[in-house]
């Protein structure tokens, strides 16, 4: 303590309580760093093991035999399409419910019961859902294993997250505007379809792409429904290139062929299970980037 | 401007029928109101005057805003809210099974403390509550709504402010024009009775002048009751005032009456400042 007192002058604690202020942020930041490193990691370790593949045609290419060479088309497309009919299945249902529950429902038992329900569906394991999907709707429905049954099974697995996703996206809907509504006597029906949806339509849509899209990648849920090895389609014209499965069909599916190709035949090229998982992963990324963006265009389009 | 004119005639005329009879505009009796187990007001009967600004004063938590929401029975909106008593609107029980909720807010509209344009354009705001209130068809062939638009922000001075920009969200006008615009939204409904909830507390005192100003102009046509905080406002711009004190009316006298003559002493020590 050689230098000079004055009425700033750190003492001997304010100098202890600096420098563990900065330890404590150094700490924190190291460790919102170290968020990024999986990320990159795993993109950067996928691509270059599955560069000798990556092309054009390893994407517009059927699979070869047992998939130890060609391409992923089949694969590919049974995803894109196993997420396109949850969307349809699961959209509706979702945020006409979650709409009620955020606009109408009043605090009484129903709406718990319901508001319990949509959480405990939440915390169902996926391989469950599965299990259910084969009961439910394979077996019971009698759809048998299809695109049709996994895509049910998808959909089941994703409303509780998508009722909470319009519900926030209806909740950000500052309340002054549906008072004004109804200080003219609007119904809230009149209020909803005016106001309310056309300024929450973009989070909604956002949350409902995303987790559908999400559940989409995941093996356990096509596994017993719907989802095969290898499927018996011609390719050779262009409607059937471009739609290779009807409702009923068995699919492939890009999680599941990953599993098989790299779990369930022996002597498999490195490169082919790479190739997949790049594909599986930069579909994902396309579709979260998609949404994000129109979220973000959509939204700079309001303003309150 | 045809139709503007008719308008303010025959809500001129309404008032001013209603004020010779001897009419009152609203009318209160014994009037009970619970948020859940929170009771709000307690046997609350008072009679406002129609073509007169009735003043809504006391402190914070008296029952101001509660009494005002239920007279186009809007609190039932906010959660759990249970009455007794009742409340005539123009000589009706609003509490009849017969009554329509969407007709008698169309009657009864309400201005609030932050100014809440809707985010839509101005013309969409203006036109917000015909369109909520006629079949579609209806719209489309008979009704000319860039007359309506037009007539409505003239009545509130902001048809030379706006005109070339009508399709502009309203929410970038500043928050003068914008509670001008929610004062001028109700107007192509034809309301009878304006309710304001501190209606210029959001306001700089230049926004706070003209807003009075314009409140003063609808005065005859319309009966206006006004929530204010601002025992100046309350002096100025109202012809009655209603002292409210715990969820219970103190006193309801005209607004020198209550400002030089206060009969109770609550009232006076409030309105000199004492306490609220």
């Amino acid at each position: 303590m050689d230098s000079e007192l004055h009425p700033f002058s750190a003492s001997v604690f304010e100098q202890r309580k600096l420098f563990k202020e900065k330890l404590a942020r150094s700490l924190m930041l190291t460790a919102a760093l170290m968020l990024i490193v999986p990320v990159i990691s795993i993109i950067i370790y996928l691509f270059v093991k599955a560069s000798p593949v990556l092309s054009i045609s390893y994407i517009v290419d059927d699979p070869g035999p047992l998939g130890k060479s060609g391409g992923i088309w089949l694969p590919l497309m049974g995803t894109f399409y196993l997420v396109l009919t949850s969307l349809v299945i699961v959209a509706p249902i979702g945020i006409l419910a979650g709409i009620y529950l955020n606009e109408y429902a009043p605090d009484n038992w129903l709406t718990r019961a319901i508001g319990m329900a949509v959480t405990s569906l939440a915390g169902v394991p996926s391989i469950v859902h599965a299990l259910f999907g084969v009961g439910a709707f394979v077996l019971t429905l009698g759809l048998g294993k299809s695109l049709l049954a996994a895509a049910c099974t998808i959909a089941v697995m994703t409303i509780p997250v998508i009722v909470t996703a319009t519900r926030e996206a209806l909740a950000a809907v500052p309340m002054q505007f549906r008072e004004a509504c109804w200080n003219m006597g609007a119904t809230k029906w009149q209020t909803i379809r005016t106001i309310v949806l056309p300024n929450s339509v973009s989070g909604i849509l956002t949350g409902v792409i995303l987790e559908v899209s999400r559940a989409a990648g995941e093996t356990a849920p096509i596994l017993f429904t719907g989802a095969a090895a290898s499927v018996a389609v011609s390719t050779a014209t262009l409607d059937r290139k471009l739609v290779p499965y009807d409702l009923d069909d068995k699919f492939m599916a890009l999680s599941y062929h990953l599993h098989i190709v790299a779990e369930k035949i022996s002597g498999m090229p490195e490169e082919m299970m790479f190739g997949c998982a790049a594909v599986l992963i930069a579909l994902i990324l396309t579709v979260n980037s998609v949404s994000i963006g129109l979220r973000g265009w959509l939204r700079s389009r309001k303003k309150w | 401007m045809q139709t503007n004119q008719n308008i303010s005639d025959s809500n001129a005329v309404n008032a001013a029928a209603l004020a010779a009879t001897g009419e009152v505009s609203i009318r209160t009796r014994d009037l009970d109101l619970f948020y859940g187990d929170f009771q709000a007001l307690f046997g609350v009967s008072v009679d406002i005057k129609p073509g007169i600004i009735t003043s809504l004063i006391g402190p914070s938590g008296c029952g101001k805003t509660p009494l005002l929401r239920s007279f186009n029975r809007i609190n039932e909106r906010y959660g759990n809210v249970t009455t007794n008593g009742e409340i005539s609107i123009l000589g009706k029980n609003i509490y009849d099974a017969d009554v329509s909720l969407p007709e008698l807010r169309k009657s009864v509209g309400m201005v609030f403390q932050r100014p809440n344009p809707l985010p839509i354009s101005i013309y969409d705001n203006i036109v917000f509550g015909l369109r909520a209130h006629t079949p579609r068809g209806e719209l489309k062939r008979g009704m000319d709504l860039d007359e309506v638009v037009e007539s409505a922000l003239r009545e509130v001075q902001l048809w030379e402010a706006t005109k070339n920009k009508l399709k502009d969200k309203a929410t970038s006008l500043t928050l003068e024009q914008q509670q001008k615009l929610c004062i001028a939204r109700l107007l192509p409904l034809k309301p009878r009775i304006i309710l304001m909830d501190e209606p210029c507390s959001a306001l700089d005192a230049d926004g706070i002048e003209r807003v009075e100003e314009l409140i003063n102009e609808l005065r005859e046509r319309f009966t206006i009751v006004m929530v204010t905080h601002n025992m100046g406002q309350a002096k100025r711009a109202s012809d009655e005032c209603i002292y409210m004190y715990l969820g219970k009316i103190i006193e309801h006298s005209s607004t020198a009456e209550l400002f030089l003559n206060p009969k109770e002493e609550q009232t006076a020590m409030y309105i000199e400042g004492r306490y609220g």
